[in-house]
């Protein structure tokens, strides 16, 4: 050992790396949530995706961030976490 | 009453006053402490062994010899080098150094040479870091380790020694333990210490750092969005202008090749705040960061702006700083665009043409779509200058020749899918959002061409993402 040493310059954090729950297998019953990211488009292409699964007999819920700029709020997060089997993120520029 | 004198050998004035000492060593308890020799002064038995420099380093002695004066074992008074009236009034002996000149400077203390007092600090406990340490055993090389951890931007890296960062840390008068902010993406609290950590393996120097800390304030400035800017697929990064005598005083590069290499202040500044955001708040590449393409100015990207033209208001005072302020100023950027008009000889002809050439940041379709800052050159400046114009009609007449017939940008118009929303067909429609367009003097002669840098494509949603800016503290 010759005695150098440097410091850490990261957040010294480890993340705790959590296994993502598996898609369900069978949709029926299911409550899928449709999260816009608010850019120009994602609504169209949000209400598109809801015919269709609307058609399929699905129970819909529609959330929005407030913009696309910045993350999610942490209540839309947990409205989403509470209520939904499933989310679709929509992009859509 | 009791003395304390510190000497070193290396000094002719400490050798001088030898006699001095004896004298009044017969009068009043004295300890000697030598900076580099114990056996000196030998005609009075030496001294007590400092070459720690823990006792001068305690006692603050800037110069040698330091004659202190000691009361109940508080210090009452002190003098340095050789002035015999000062002597003579700390000791209270009206004798003291007959024979001697009456004054003769003394020596730098040992404890005060270049980066001693840093070294002193560290190892008296002044300064305690609390980043985790990583040993770098004699058969590696740091900068390899650095790449190893995934520290680096893909550049070499100064590595991060307690040395090095107790020197950065010289370069503000902040507490090591202050919090600055959360830093995105993963919002974890950076300090100062981290943040000087980062500026070390930027290449920073200590002056350089309130400028750093300054940056990080202002990007974390919730309208900035950096979070967003980092994840966007867009180019863009963030563009630190610097404004004010801070440029001067750190040697920025406002001249030639301004936007280019070889500026240590320019190149480290804005590098130091892109591995603050890597290395503390997690933002990396091809992770968080989607950029499709990125831009080189992800690296680093800081300039100053020049202000050597009395005539000319800086931007920061356009911005509503007071004249004189150092400044930061925080832009959404992508790469450079060049962009040439060596006919325009009239301040008219000029604004419509930089206009023209404006019209393309991002789309020439697009309007109030993303923002852009004109780097004017002095010699397209001259030629405003020579006209009388000065920022505020040069911004104006800008804002005029950027107003374009909205049927020509609609959707669909020209035969181009891109455009505007096809109500505003009938609309004059400006280019960018009131305060979109930066105008920065900055660049060397001998060019009759600007420079555009175009802006994020979330400076649409301009409530949510300003340019923001920030005054450089200490």
């Amino acid at each position: 050992m010759s005695g150098y040493t440097m410091r850490d310059p990261t957040a010294e954090t480890t993340a705790v790396r959590r296994n993502r729950i598996p898609p369900k297998a069978v949709l029926a019953n299911a409550t899928i949530g449709l999260l816009s990211i608010s850019k120009e488009r994602s609504e169209e292409f949000l209400d598109t995706v809801e015919a269709q699964l609307t058609k399929r007999g699905l129970k819909i819920l529609r959330y929005a961030k407030p913009t696309h700029t910045k993350p999610a709020p942490e209540s839309v997060i947990q409205d989403i976490v509470e209520h939904c089997d499933v989310i679709v993120e929509g992009l859509a520029d | 009453m009791e003395f304390l004198v510190v000497l070193k050998r290396d000094c002719e004035t400490c050798q001088l006053v030898e006699p001095v000492l004896a004298g009044l060593r017969d009068e009043f308890p004295l300890t000697l402490y030598s900076q580099d020799d114990p056996t000196f002064p030998e005609g009075l038995g030496g001294a007590l062994d400092d070459t720690s420099l823990e006792k001068s380093w305690r006692l603050g002695v800037d110069t040698v010899p330091t004659l202190v004066r000691i009361e109940n074992g508080q210090e009452i008074s002190r003098t340095e080098g050789w002035d015999c009236a000062e002597w003579v009034r700390v000791t209270g002996i009206k004798t003291l150094g007959e024979g001697l000149p009456p004054f003769q400077p003394g020596c730098g203390s040992i404890s005060v040479e270049p980066g001693m007092p840093e070294r002193l600090a560290l190892k008296f406990g002044a300064l305690t870091l609390v980043s985790r340490v990583i040993e770098v055993d004699e058969m590696d090389d740091p900068a390899e380790i650095a790449y190893d951890q995934g520290w680096t931007d893909g550049l070499p890296i100064i590595p991060p020694t307690d040395l090095r960062i107790a020197r950065m840390l010289t370069g503000t008068t902040r507490d090591p333990g202050e919090i600055l902010g959360a830093i995105p993406p993963n919002l974890i609290d950076c300090t100062i210490e981290k943040a000087a950590v980062n500026a070390v393996m930027a290449g920073c120097r200590p002056e350089y750092f309130p400028v750093v800390l300054a940056t990080v304030e202002a990007a974390l400035k919730p309208e900035f969005s950096m979070h967003g800017l980092l994840a966007t697929l867009w180019f863009s990064g963030p563009v630190v202008i610097v404004n004010g005598p801070i440029t001067k005083r750190i040697g920025m590069n406002w001249g030639g090749n301004v936007l280019g290499q070889g500026n240590r202040a320019n190149a480290t500044i804005g590098r130091a705040l892109q591995l603050i955001i890597r290395n503390v708040g997690g933002g990396r590449p091809r992770e968080i960061d989607r950029s499709v393409f990125g831009n080189p100015g992800k690296y680093t990207f800081c300039f100053p702006e020049d202000e050597t033209d009395a005539d000319w208001t800086p931007l920061n005072v356009a911005r509503g700083h007071a004249p004189g302020t150092s400044t930061v100023t925080l832009f959404h950027g992508d790469g450079v665009q060049g962009l040439a008009d060596q006919k325009s000889r009239d301040a008219e002809s000029l604004a419509r043409s930089l206009a023209m050439g404006l019209c393309a940041v991002c789309h020439p379709k697009l309007a109030q779509w993303s923002n852009a800052i004109l780097v004017l050159s002095p010699d397209h400046y001259n030629i405003f200058k020579n006209h009388g114009w000065g920022r505020a009609k040069i911004e104006a007449a800008l804002w005029e020749a950027l107003k374009r017939p909205g049927r020509d940008l609609i959707t669909d118009a020209q035969g181009i899918g891109v455009g505007i929303d096809p109500s505003r067909a009938n609309e004059m429609v400006d280019k960018f959002h009131p305060g979109g367009l930066l105008v920065v003097r900055a660049g060397g002669p001998g060019g009759l061409f600007s420079a555009v840098i175009g802006g994020w494509t979330a400076h649409r949603k301009h409530e949510e993402v300003q340019i923001v800016s920030k005054e450089i503290g200490t």
